[in-house]
């Protein structure tokens, strides 16, 4: 597995979804390439980063004016 | 160094791979809600609304960047899927159809900004600039330790906002939001193998763009 192979099967890596033949080429490969190292290991982190963290904050304040809009408008229609 | 790269890999919680389905289909308990809303029942709806609100008001707002639009989407995305709940078939989830709703009216009012030079989903994708990794430095041990809250966020919000909307609505669905590869398709209107490159892409410019603040500081650089 050369640099480029391994960027190609990335996605697949993250979603879990590569054979144990081709994570254990991965592994091979980045204990001798720092490069390819680093990107998968930012790359996680990367993920990582937002998925932990809310980019977005929606309070509770909002959220009960988005609700009571939303409510207003669907009963509009009802009627 | 990489089995300490394996390991972590494989131990973090918020990167486990997702917990397997039954063998026995269990129904989504948003079938219930949404048979007794088409019969009329409000209160059923006003559920689904609840469960949701949050999620469609974040994906507009990271699709559209704007937040008064988002709102203005959110409330729209309901009422239309109110207006259209007998069209509502169930071939897909709820949450996945509502979701598109939802999307498709961030993308048109993109479309409509017409200052806007990123109105297209597929304006930009095709370039390759930012997805070939060139930033080879690792990052500090935890860099979510060195921002406050507000600060990440703000890092967070400004690195994302210069995706192209076509990568940043793959990796909001993805990424932010969870939904799978398969959802993001029939959401999107993309083919699988078009998201998992959206996807990769959209990574990799993320990575690219945090490393100028998450980066290991070489030596004779200032602080």
């Amino acid at each position: 597995m050369n640099c480029t192979d391994l960027l190609s099967h990335l996605s697949d890596y993250f979603d879990d979804k590569l054979s144990t033949r081709l994570l254990e080429e991965i592994r091979t490969h980045t204990a001798g390439c720092e490069h390819c190292r680093v990107v998968l290991n930012t790359t996680e982190q990367t993920i990582h980063v937002y998925k932990g963290n809310e980019v977005y904050e929606v309070s509770d304040e909002l959220r009960e004016r988005l609700h009571t809009a939303i409510m207003a408008k669907c009963l509009a229609v009802k009627k | 160094m990489s089995g300490d790269l394996f390991s972590a890999r494989f131990s973090h919680p918020l990167l486990m791979p997702a917990i397997q389905s039954p063998a026995t289909e269990e129904i989504h308990p948003d079938v219930a809600l949404v048979e007794r809303a088409k019969a009329g029942d409000t209160a059923a709806f006003e559920q689904l609304v609840r469960q949701y609100e949050r999620q469609i008001f974040r994906v507009a707002q990271h699709i559209t960047q704007n937040r008064e639009d988002a709102e203005d989407i959110t409330q729209d995305a309901f009422l239309k899927a109110y207006e259209k709940l007998d069209q509502f078939q169930g071939n897909s989830k709820f949450s996945t159809w509502l979701v598109r709703i939802a999307v498709n009216e961030s993308l048109m009012r993109l479309r409509k900004r017409k200052t806007s030079k990123t109105v297209s989903m597929d304006e930009d994708v095709h370039t390759e600039e930012g997805s070939i990794p060139r930033d080879f430095a690792e990052w500090r041990p935890n860099p979510e330790q060195e921002y406050n809250q507000a600060e990440l966020a703000d890092i967070l919000r400004k690195t994302i906002q210069g995706l192209p909307p076509g990568f940043r609505s793959v990796f909001t669905l993805r990424d932010v939001e969870n939904l799978s590869t398969e959802e993001t398709a029939e959401v999107l209107g993309l083919s699988v193998p078009a998201v998992k490159s959206r996807l990769l892409r959209a990574r990799l410019q993320l990575r690219e763009r945090l490393s100028r603040y998450f980066r290991k500081k070489q030596e004779g650089q200032p602080a």
